[in-house]
């Protein structure tokens, strides 16, 4: 077709009145004299319209305020307390608030707890969460899939608070012999020794990490399931045209296409890990001797510790000091989510 | 169990029809056997969260006070009182916050897909969005006690509650909207504009009710997951054992905070209290995600 | 009503890339105008431009003149809403809209335009739905919602819901290319009928269609792959099916190409 047109095609235009049948000859005729149209400039809009715009455009640039604007006022108001702290902010693991006069507070306590559990806690997840989206998506018959997801979605319904109870309640205690045995057994591996509570106390990252294991199960979960889902099936009948079986396909097809979505969602999970507030609250006890560096150590997190003083709330300064430590949490959050939608929209792009 | 390059090349060297080898059979056996425990292991902490919830919470609300009274004037070793006071506040809280998110959400997904498309500020919306649905909730509160109470001067209230929660909700109605709105046929705007009908009217009258279904559904489920914030509550506004309506004035209980609040009584009655108030939680949100569920139906365009 | 075109050194444009150069031609009023021509030579193209609808998509750019009884309705001062108002358009996917029910379709222009009086709102939901031979099926069911209708029945509510706001030329790009000969001949009767009061454009790949309908045709073409489309001739219908005097036209008419 193409040629056959190419060849006719080089005339008819000039031809085109020149052969007219019924044309119309006087437009082509015309043509030079007839000026462009003057091109949109301005363009009629109507009022309803332009008001309608900009409302939408301006709530989107407010999001886009609000965020800065958490930055800047957190920022603002840490600035004074950071100002009137006595210890070394970054370096330091003291936390007394109590005297506005006497501020002295520094963080790598609260890091290091905030760390060692949401660390533990995505250890836990990530093949749980792994196994549980190749199931839902490879192995599960297709009218159970839905259901079962659902099952699993579940798990983000229910409030944190409520995790925290049963964790520090009902988890908490039968996890006991549990923590106590690597503790005896294993506990030459550094992680796994004496924290600075009793192993079996229950109130410590070990109990904390689980219940933020399950709390970030169906974020993990979620999007693992929607990148496995997404395997091509050309590549999927490719392999069991080989002769594959069901786990060769999954691992050589399924996993290598959804394995940095996955990882995408991993740090989305980290990410809610490391802003967990209430469960970790509940579930801590607080102590004021330092960390032993390992999963059986107390403490706070930055979050538990902002809201465990939200008591001593009546002094600027004094709030100040958990502004600034929770200004670290958001940037850290902020890096972590960059991170996420990073990978996840990286790896999408590689795909395609 | 993962895997290296040299294993992802293999089976393409495998020559079709060999009989299956029982190592490749045993392997194959136990992945599945694998992928199948990592369901029950998810399942099993869910079940027992509930069962422990219902075991524990059941008993105190089935007393009809429940319902009706408050805890207010009650001892650390009374039983009895009722959680009126806890839903009043939960309730007036998500709904301001509702009143706040919803169509603020509504109008950004709208300029995402309706008016941005592809701009530089919709794709900076897009990402502010994501980095919002991953702001830590006590954060959200921290911002608002910077904002409201210390720069602006305002006392605790539940208001300043309502207004962290607008944060934590905000991306939820974006994102739902945004997804709801891609899906509807670009034939149906230029059905709509070819009627001579503006583009605003098009968003409002054909391209909202359209997405209406999805849209609710996706508010409610926020809601839900709101009700159940607990780490602003504790900063921005105080807990009341009595019932208070106001929402600007003074110290008001929510679920939540009741059930934070009443670990501290670590009496008998203070623990049923407690269990009591968290069921009572967990089956409002219950509840609203089964209402969310009804309305999508009831809002599905229908065709018969 | 029914009013005539006039198109003029037309060139239509998406970002860069210029997909239909120096189209002019006349529509007559009162009249049907066939648009023919191989996939992708701008058919489409050149009939959204004839409303405005082209600018609709992103990046688009429109040079030229088209004219509506003299009046060039890409002026300056001329609001675009006003333009599709009294040019409506009919599309090849029927679209009613799903939340509404048949005869808010049909009066759909009008109930958005502002309009509220009931009575006036029935007469026309019936007046229409007649002049699109619909009546008669769906009367009974006028609250149900438009999207259960069979294809042929959405494609003449469609109509219906374009004749409703009573514009001055109605364009149909492929009304027929989903249903079956039977809906086909409906709607090609209804045309017939239409064009006592319309003025019509109608674009199909249906050579017999054409033949049937319109009383003239314009025949485009396109050169190749990111070439722009171009007008070849524009005729009388009988003249152009039995004699064209391009040969491009012959070849495509006789199924040679295309
Ligand atoms: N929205 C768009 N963006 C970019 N290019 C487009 C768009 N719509 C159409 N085009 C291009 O413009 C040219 C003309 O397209 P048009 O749809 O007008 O063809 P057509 O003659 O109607 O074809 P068909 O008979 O298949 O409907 C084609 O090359 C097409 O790829
Ligand atoms: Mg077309």
């Amino acid at each position: 077709m193409t040629e056959s047109t190419n060849s006719q095609r080089a005339a008819p235009p000039g031809e085109n009145g020149a052969a007219p049948v019924n044309t119309p000859e006087g437009p082509v005729l015309e043509a030079p004299l007839t000026p462009p149209n003057p091109p949109n400039e301005k363009k009629v809009v109507r009022v309803g319209d332009r008001i309608f715009r900009t409302m939408a455009t301006a709530s989107g640039a407010f999001v886009v305020a609000l965020i800065a604007a958490i930055g800047l006022f957190l920022l603002i108001r840490a600035i004074p307390a950071l100002h009137a702290n006595e210890a070394n902010f970054l370096l330091s693991g003291r936390w007394e608030t109590g005297d506005p006069e006497h501020l002295a507070f520094g963080i790598v306590d609260l890091a290091w707890i905030t760390v060692a559990s949401s660390v533990f806690a995505l250890v836990l997840a990530m093949p749980v969460a792994a196994g549980i989206a190749l199931f839902l998506t490879q192995y599960a018959p297709r009218v159970l899939a839905r259901p079962f997801a659902y099952v699993v979605d579940l798990l983000a319904a229910v409030p944190s608070v409520i995790y925290g109870l049963w964790g520090a309640l009902v988890l908490a205690p039968v996890l006991k012999p549990v923590a106590v045995w690597l503790n005896t057994n294993l506990g030459w591996i550094p992680i796994f020794g004496d924290g600075n509570v009793p192993a079996d106390s229950g109130s410590n990252v070990f109990t904390a990490g689980i219940v933020l294991a399950v709390m970030i199960l169906p974020i993990i979960t979620g999007v693992a399931r929607e990148v496995f889902a997404r395997t091509p099936s050309a590549q999927i009948e490719g392999a069991l045209a080989l002769g594959a079986t069901k786990w060769e396909v999954v691992r050589t097809t399924v996993w290598p296409f959804g394995r940095s979505g996955f990882v995408g969602g991993s740090m989305l999970g980290l990410g809610r890990a490391l802003g967990e507030t209430v469960a970790l609250t509940v579930i801590l006890s607080y102590t004021y001797e330092g960390p032993h560096y390992s999963i059986f150590d107390a403490g706070a997190t930055f979050a538990s510790r902002i809201a465990l003083g939200s008591a001593e709330f009546n002094d600027n300064l004094t709030v100040g000091a958990y502004i600034a430590a929770g200004l670290v949490l958001f940037v850290s959050t902020f890096a972590v989510n960059a991170l996420a939608r990073w990978i996840e929209s990286s790896s999408g792009r590689g795909k395609e | 169990m993962r895997t290296d390059t040299a294993d992802i090349e293999r089976p393409a060297r495998t020559p079709a029809f060999q009989p299956l080898s029982l190592g490749r059979k045993v392997r194959n056996h136990a992945a599945t056997t694998l992928f199948a425990l990592a369901f029950v292991v998810a399942v099993i902490p869910l079940l027992w969260v509930l069962v422990t919830l219902v075991r524990r919470g059941l008993v105190p609300m089935l007393n009809a006070d429940w319902w009706t009274h408050s805890f207010y004037g009650l001892l650390p070793n009374d039983f009895g009182g009722g959680i009126y006071h806890a839903l009043v506040g939960t309730l007036e809280q998500t709904l301001v916050c509702a009143l706040i998110a919803v169509p603020l959400g509504v109008s950004v997904g709208i300029f995402l897909i309706e008016y941005g498309r592809n701009s530089r500020l919709a794709k900076t919306t897009t990402f502010m969005v994501d980095i919002l649905s991953g702001l830590p909730s006590i954060v959200a509160g921290l911002f608002i006690y910077a904002l409201w109470i210390t720069t602006f001067g305002f006392d605790r209230s539940g208001f300043a509650v309502s207004l962290s929660l607008v944060l934590l909700m905000l991306p939820v109605v974006v994102r739902v909207t945004e997804t709801m709105l891609m899906i509807v046929p670009d034939e149906l705007r230029e059905a709509s504009y070819a009627l001579g009908v503006p583009k605003w009217k098009t968003i409002v009258k054909v391209v909202l009710p359209t997405s209406l279904s999805g849209i609710l559904t996706g508010i409610i489920l926020g809601l839900a997951r709101v009700m159940g914030e607990t780490a602003p509550l504790l900063i921005l506004v105080g807990y009341s054992r009595a019932i208070n309506f106001n929402l600007f004035d003074g110290p008001m209980a929510s679920l939540p905070l009741t059930v934070y609040t009443a670990r501290k009584t670590s009496t008998e009655a203070g623990e049923y209290r407690m269990w009591g108030a968290a069921l009572t939680l967990v089956l409002l949100i219950m509840l609203i995600n089964l209402i969310a569920t009804l309305l999508s139906k009831l809002f599905a365009v229908k065709t018969k | 009503m029914a009013k005539r075109l006039d198109i003029e050194n037309l060139n239509l444009y998406y970002n860069k890339f210029h997909a239909v150069q120096d189209v002019s031609l006349q529509v007559h009023a009162r009249s049907v105008t066939a648009f023919i021509g191989p996939s992708g030579c701008g058919k489409s193209t050149v009939l959204r431009s004839l409303n405005r609808m082209h600018e609709v998509v992103p990046g688009s750019r429109v040079e030229g003149r088209v004219l509506l009884d003299g009046e060039n309705i890409y002026a300056p001062g001329v609001d675009p809403v006003q333009v599709r108002r009294t040019i409506g358009m009919v599309f090849q996917k029927a679209n009613p809209f799903p939340t509404m029910s048949i005869r808010d379709n049909v009066v759909a222009g009008l109930k958005l335009a502002g309009e509220k009086n009931k009575r006036k709102l029935d007469e026309i939901t019936e007046r229409s739905l007649r002049g699109a031979n619909l009546w008669e099926e769906v009367k009974d069911r006028l609250n149900k919602p438009g999207g259960g209708l069979s294809g042929g029945q959405q494609q003449r509510l469609c109509i219906a819901r374009a004749i409703a706001v009573q514009p001055d030329v109605l364009l149909m790009d492929e009304p027929c290319s989903a249903l079956d000969p039977i809906s086909t001949l409906a709607i090609e009767d209804l045309i017939a009928e239409l064009k006592k009061d319309y003025t019509i454009v109608i674009v199909t790949h249906n050579m017999q269609q054409a033949a049937r309908v319109s009383d003239q045709t314009a025949f485009f073409n396109v050169a190749g792959v990111g070439q722009p489309g171009k007008l070849v001739e524009i005729g009388e219908t009988g003249k152009i099916f039995s004699n064209p005097s391009q040969k491009a036209t012959e070849d495509y008419i006789s199924g040679r190409f295309g």
